[in-house]
């Protein structure tokens, strides 16, 4: 186990970090490449400067909690989505036991949050990702919507935070605890580019799109300065 | 039978096969021939290779089955909430299949698929505006349509309609004769009461050069008068082409790309032969994106405008009220409870709900304009959108589609409803038929008609 451990923790980390990132860059630069100014009849060249403008607003605002009237038709969901993806993408990058990590594999890190800053943001975390597999299931429409690995991703990104936190509470095997957080991590790390997990990254590329193509050619500037998302 | 006489994957070139076709009342013949008709799955990989891209593969990929546009939906909404009516499950249950399969798919397949393309989307476009992640199911529904109209499976009347586009460059068989006599026959109707009214005829280098809907020359020739009469009375300088008058594209709603290109390039060589300053589009939504906002990509122009500035009637009625060119008498305004339809092709995909705001400001007496929940971008389709007026198989899915639209006009308590849009005045006419709701419909025309003051020098 020991062993396991130190493997995961050292090349495994490596290697995980690796496939993540090079995949999701290669996925970034397909989705780009892919975009096609006769096929999806935008002019994303001619007119870029409206493009950008409309993409980078089509980001933002959905970026925010309730920043959208999407987000404000759906209040209670939309607080459990901010809470579960908060957890992810601030917890792997700021937790203090992650900091340390990351100093000793890939060279340096960011600053840490409080622990127990980070703890609560664990907690919230989990609890907005339950509530959101648990809406899966419950509501008639999403029940038929949700596929096999809908559900297997959700689990495992909520195994990542549940050992995490079992983990950090120093709970009884804490050695399998840990052992699972790791390898659910690195799983979900490799999983990212060839999953819907890699909507880390297309979710950006595919708001942009839909912002852009608004501003070049559904209206733009007629419109007013921006289009009220 | 792999080809039937009528339902094939033959487009509709000549006058006779269209009328062949025509004469297959209700298409009894075609539908029972659809039933039959054999899936080229070697083409539609094919196809797919072409031109399934990376916009539609990641939209089809990322879609988070959250379901958070299923009550953006309206069809989903008026019927009692079916999970099956959800945006996301009529995508990933047809295209996104369709892709998974690799076109591997049978006739059964395809017909239910030509239900959900045509009876469970109007490509209104409401969904994309609720999906976290940007994803556009109306623009991927129009997608589908082009697939399927190329291997045969699509309502009769629309296979039709993309036909007529081909034979007559007209969505009716409206003729240049038939035209340019309808034109005249206007101008003599109205003279008497309006001296001096002319239907300018390509006139080179003119303001404005107008276009229309076949339906105005064929069944509604009233609104050609009205035309000529406002920009009579506007004082413009205008003109219209004998050729490539008519702005409509049911070939759009048909899914036959190769038919909208034809129409569009018909608009566009009449802008380059007559030079007008700008070219401006009757109350017509579908219309308007034809050959505004899709047009110009249909046609090969890689700046995506067309060959000259082209404007929406909403667009020129407001600024005519707001420079005087058109002014209302004041005793003659709206005093009734009024309310106004949102066209989802000029309003949510080209952004002119304040051109028809504007106008409200002018034409309606202060406190009588209501506007309908929700409203501009975030309206719903008038029910009949995206071709489902026309399609008798799904009347009574359409008619059921009506409801949201229906539910929205009584909560306004308006009785009369704006509606600068051929479809959505439909819609509104048969739902009066329908549910009786003891409501008028009108377009601008008519209304400006019977208010605008008429200059002196024109006899006012």
């Amino acid at each position: 186990m020991k062993q396991l451990l130190a493997f995961l923790a050292g090349p495994g980390l490596i290697a995980a970090l690796l496939i993540f990132s090079c995949g999701l860059t290669f996925r970034l630069v397909r989705y780009f490449r892919g975009l096609d100014w006769r096929l999806d009849r935008v002019a994303y060249r001619p007119q870029m400067s409206a493009g950008m403008a409309g993409g980078l607003h089509s980001i933002f605002r959905w970026l925010l909690p309730y920043g959208t009237h999407g987000w404000r038709s759906y209040p209670l969901l939309t607080l459990c989505f901010f809470l579960f993806h908060a957890g992810l993408v601030l917890l792997p990058l700021f937790l203090p036991g992650h900091t340390v990590v990351l100093e000793q594999t890939v060279g340096f890190s960011p600053p840490s949050l409080p622990q127990f800053a980070g703890d609560a943001l664990t907690a919230l975390s989990l609890f907005g990702g339950f509530f959101l597999l648990l809406r899966r299931i419950a509501l008639p429409e999403t029940r038929l919507l949700g596929t096999f690995g809908d559900y297997a991703l959700s689990a495992l990104v909520l195994l990542v935070l549940a050992s995490g936190l079992l983990a950090r509470m120093q709970a009884t095997n804490y050695d399998l605890w840990l052992l699972l957080h790791i390898a659910a991590g690195e799983l979900t790390l490799i999983l990212a580019p060839f999953t819907k997990l890699s909507h880390m990254v297309l979710f950006f590329a595919a708001r942009w799109q839909l912002g852009a193509d608004y501003a070049v050619k559904r209206g733009g500037h007629r419109r007013g300065p921006c289009f009220p998302w | 039978m792999p080809e039937g006489k009528f339902c094939n994957k033959k487009p509709i070139t000549t006058e006779e096969d269209l009328k062949a076709l025509l004469a297959d009342k209700g298409g009894k013949q075609y539908y029972e021939e659809m039933a039959e008709l054999e899936v080229d799955t070697q083409k539609l990989r094919d196809a797919l290779r072409r031109t399934c891209a990376s916009r539609t593969l990641t939209w089809l990929e990322i879609c988070a089955r959250c379901g958070m546009c299923a009550e953006s939906c309206f069809l989903y909404m008026v019927n009692d909430r079916d999970p099956e009516q959800v945006p996301a499950f009529k995508i990933q249950s047809t295209l996104g299949e369709i892709v998974r399969r690799k076109g591997n798919v049978d006739n059964s397949f395809m017909r239910r698929a030509m239900e959900y393309a045509w009876a469970r989307c109007t490509c209104c476009n409401r969904c994309g505006m609720f999906c976290p992640n940007g994803i556009d199911t109306g623009v991927m529904f129009s997608y589908l349509r082009g697939l399927l109209y190329a291997q045969g499976f699509v309502p009769w009347e629309l296979k039709i309609g993309a036909g007529m586009h081909r034979v007559y460059h007209a969505q009716m068989d409206v003729t240049t004769d038939d035209w340019l006599e309808t034109c005249e026959w206007m101008v003599e109707e109205n003279r008497e009461i309006w001296p001096g009214l002319d239907i300018p005829v390509n006139r080179q280098n003119a303001d404005i050069m107008y276009t229309l809907n076949a339906r105005e020359p064929k069944h509604y020739p009233e609104d050609v008068a009205e035309a000529a009469i406002l920009f009579h009375l506007a004082g413009e300088n205008w003109t219209v082409p004998s050729e490539g008058w008519e702005q409509t594209s049911l070939a759009m709603f048909a899914g036959d790309w190769e038919a909208c290109k034809i129409s569009v390039e018909n608009v566009y060589a009449a802008i380059e032969r007559l030079k007008p300053k700008r070219v401006i589009g009757t109350e017509c939504g579908h219309a308007h994106r034809a050959t505004v906002v899709e047009g110009p990509y249909w046609a090969g122009r890689p700046d995506g405008k067309p060959p000259a500035e082209y404007i929406h009637y909403v667009e020129w009625v407001a600024e005519a009220l707001r420079t005087g060119k058109l002014k209302i008498d004041p005793d003659k305004k709206i005093r009734e409870k009024v309310t106004l339809q949102d066209s989802c092709n000029y309003v949510r995909n080209h952004g002119l709900a304040r051109y028809t705001r504007e106008i409200m400001g002018y034409i309606v007496e202060e406190g009588c304009f209501v506007e309908m929940t929700p409203n501009r971008e975030y309206n719903y389709c008038c029910g009949g959108g995206g071709g489902f007026n026309g399609i008798g198989l799904f009347r009574a899915q359409r008619n059921q589609a009506l409801k949201a639209k229906r539910d929205q006009i009584v909560a306004t308590k308006a009785t009369l409803v704006i509606a600068p849009c051929h479809n959505c005045w439909d819609a509104i006419r048969d739902m009066e038929e329908e549910y009786k709701l003891g409501i008028r419909w009108s377009f601008l025309k008519p209304l400006l008609v019977s208010m605008v003051l008429v200059p002196e020098h024109l006899g006012g």
